[in-house]
């Protein structure tokens, strides 16, 4: 070992230099996943004030033009601040770990990738600031709602997406390069981790869709600024091609989130289990054939467009398949447990928690592939608690587990147990008064992304705005939780950390060292 | 090869195919859904001048055509047809005007784009002559009856008794004088 990193012993300059110059794939995962936890702490703060707004009928704290910009950020941080860089993280501080890799094959891109994203988060901020306001046309900024109709903030919000997807796009290729070249010996693809298996497939989803979200938001900035009519009817353009190009990205982006949720789901519950897991390489062409279904059926989130029936039909079938592979996990996943030896630490219960709701949430989306039945969902409340049951008990779960599973071994500290489960069952109590009653809501009628609503709504939002409320005090006491292990938690010096765990990244010191497998490992 | 140079080189085909979606989303995307529209005769869009070929009056039918005229936010024009409908047998050209009223005391043009409902059925509408296939100028104050002159194919699929044919105007004043326009 050459050096080790500078700490705050060494003086300021040289730690925040260490920081803003490393190529180090621990320091950056760990930049990574803080600076996700800021944006899912900033998202939920915007969540928080939706909710307010929403406790009772009527307008109550703020404006219905402030309103729509919380739901617009809300959405854009939590997608591509929280979740999509919380799995990077993980992947930059596990994916060399599980496959005996010395560091990542691109540092110093790596670097890049990361420090680009502070500034693309502090643009997409500052507009809320300035005058005019900030996006107010949702996360999927239809035209010509981001067009025509948007605020002069929009230019500053392209600009945020294209450094986003710059950030994104280069993560990935890192992760595939990675994978395909810094493998220890012996390390076939099918020895690999699934966690490494989910995130080399999401990271081809990435270099395929997040050009095309680029190419749509370019468009916007042409018809916006330079007089082009891709989406504007007037020049015989078509508001209807952006739903298509959007959602042609949008729907991979939805499996580029849930994906490496899956991986490490699958890494959590066969250590918990004591039992490897069922059906790998099933779980492997499964994980596959969802990411090449998600490129076909993206028109069935714009069924009510006015699509011919042909086409709403393939859809709407096309869809449905994707049912299967999904099917395929979750039956591994139980399979997994069954008859396993289980016990239920915290990442355990997380994952637990992981299968049931995100299983609930794949059946409501079920309904909503109905093409016939999504005319009276489309745009309700349905819809949102649909995407909350797969994205929050979905991907963030599946993060606060990967947390707790892989924070001893990065720290060399044991997190709390008794707090961790408590922060589990407030964050599963609190997430579900805060998400079921959503449902009842968009099958009474009530759509989404209003500021207001009528009096016949008020009763389970109150509630849904409770469970909010205590679903978001959950995530301080992960803070916390985690905070007070870093700062005084039981040293741990197990290089297993958890009895049952399995894979490379188990066989290094506990904390693991600034530097590993500068000698690839032996692959059995 | 070191693991850097086959690092590189798979960077360099990765980031390749990053260009290459994104030039698909801009170049291949649009000009393939207007294909597949125009195919397909979705979106209501009617298609361009048509060239009248051996008129075959179909007596036996009768189909309605309601107008509708809408403006374009920020238009502030007066538009609307000078009938609300007329009854015809597939075959027969029939002739039809909009009227137009700048009611500003500027220069102004406009551009009507057309759509028809039920758009299934959009390719059986066809039209000889139309004011939409040009824009139309009108300066501040200045009226105009616009023609239209449509037939309506005779292959029109048995059930269809109704269409609503609806122009919307568009303020595209900026657009002309803008040359940067002209390109798209």
């Amino acid at each position: 070992m050459a050096h080790g990193p500078a700490t705050l012993a060494d003086g300021w300059k040289a730690y925040i230099s260490r920081w803003v110059f490393t190529t180090n794939h621990k320091d950056i995962g760990t930049l990574y996943l803080w600076f996700s936890f800021a944006m899912f702490i900033l998202g939920g703060a915007f969540a928080m004030i939706i909710r307010a707004e929403l406790f009772q009928p009527g307008m109550q704290l703020i404006k219905p033009e402030f309103f729509n910009q919380m739901t617009t950020m809300h959405g854009l941080v939590m997608v591509f601040g929280a979740i999509m860089p919380a799995f990077v993280g993980l992947a930059n501080w596990m994916i060399p770990l599980m496959i005996g890799a010395p560091d990542m094959a691109l540092p110093r891109m790596n670097n890049l990738s990361f420090w680009i994203l502070p500034f693309a988060f502090a643009i997409l901020t500052s507009t809320l600031f300035m005058e005019g306001g900030g996006p107010n046309f949702g996360w999927t900024f239809y035209a010509p709602l981001s067009t025509t109709y948007a605020p002069e903030s929009v230019n500053f919000f392209i600009f945020a997406i294209h450094i986003m997807g710059a950030s994104s796009i280069m993560g990935s290729i890192n992760i595939i390069a990675t994978v395909m070249n810094m493998r220890a010996p012996g390390m076939t693809y099918m020895k690999m981790p699934l966690f490494v298996w989910t995130w080399v497939i999401t990271a081809f989803l990435l270099v395929a869709v997040m050009p095309v979200l680029a190419g749509a938001v370019t468009m916007m900035l042409m018809d916006i600024n330079f007089g082009t009519s891709f989406f504007n009817a007037a020049g015989g353009g078509d508001p209807v091609l952006f739903q298509h190009v959007f959602w042609f990205f949008g729907h991979p982006e939805v499996y580029i989130i849930i994906l490496p949720a899956f991986g490490v789901v699958s890494q959590i519950i066969p250590t918990f289990s004591r039992k490897p897991l069922f059906g790998y390489s099933s779980m492997v062409y499964a994980t596959a054939a969802i990411a090449f279904l998600s490129f076909v059926v993206w028109a069935h989130h714009m069924f009510t467009v006015g699509m011919p029936i042909a086409g709403e039909l393939y859809f709407m079938y096309a869809t449905m398949l994707i049912a299967v592979p999904t099917g395929v996990k979750v039956f591994n996943w139980i399979t997994t447990m069954y008859k396993g030896s289980l016990t239920f630490e915290t990442p355990m219960l997380f994952s637990i928690a992981f299968v049931i709701l995100f299983t609930f949430g794949g059946f409501t989306g079920l309904m909503l592939s109905i093409a016939a039945a999504d005319m009276q969902y489309h745009d309700t409340y349905f819809v949102v608690a649909h995407f909350h049951y797969v994205m929050v008990a979905g991907a963030v779960f599946s993060g606060t587990a990967a947390i707790y599973y892989w924070l001893p071994k990065w720290c060399g500290k044991m997190y709390n147990e008794t707090m961790g489960q408590v922060q589990f069952w407030v964050a599963f109590i609190g997430f579900n008064i805060a998400f079921m009653p959503q449902h009842f809501l968009g099958l009474a009628g009530m759509p989404r992304r209003y500021a207001d609503y009528g009096l016949q709504f008020a009763d389970w939002n109150m509630v849904s705005s409770i469970g909010a409320f205590i679903y978001g005090g959950a995530q301080i006491m992960l803070l916390i939780n985690v905070i007070l292990t870093i700062r005084n938690g039981k040293p741990v010096a197990d290089e297993k950390v958890w009895e049952g765990a399995e894979g490379l990244e188990w066989t290094v010191a506990t904390p693991a060292p600034y530097h590993t497998f500068e000698k690839p490992p032996e692959v059995k | 090869m070191t693991a850097a140079a086959s690092n590189r080189r798979l960077l360099i085909k990765l980031l390749l195919g990053a260009v290459v979606m994104f030039a698909f989303a801009i170049f291949v995307l649009p000009p393939l859904y207007n294909l597949f529209c125009e195919i397909t005769g979705l979106g209501g869009k009617t298609g361009g001048e048509y060239k009248a070929v051996d008129v075959r009056v179909d007596t036996s039918r009768e189909v309605s055509v309601r107008f509708v005229a809408s403006n374009n936010a920020y238009m502030p024009w007066e538009f609307r047809p000078t009938q609300d409908k007329v009854v015809v047998h597939p075959g027969e050209p029939t002739e039809i005007t909009y009227y137009a009223r700048n009611t500003t005391d500027r220069d102004m043009v406009s551009q009507a784009i057309p759509s028809l409902v039920p758009n299934i059925v959009a390719d059986y509408f066809h039209k000889t002559e139309c004011f939409c296939f040009e824009n139309q100028p009108l300066a501040a104050g200045e009226e105009v009856d616009m023609k239209l002159v449509f037939i309506i194919d005779p292959d029109l699929p048995e059930g269809v008794k109704n269409l609503t044919l609806s122009y919307t105007i568009f303020d595209i004043t900026d657009r002309v004088t803008n040359p940067v326009a002209q390109l798209q």
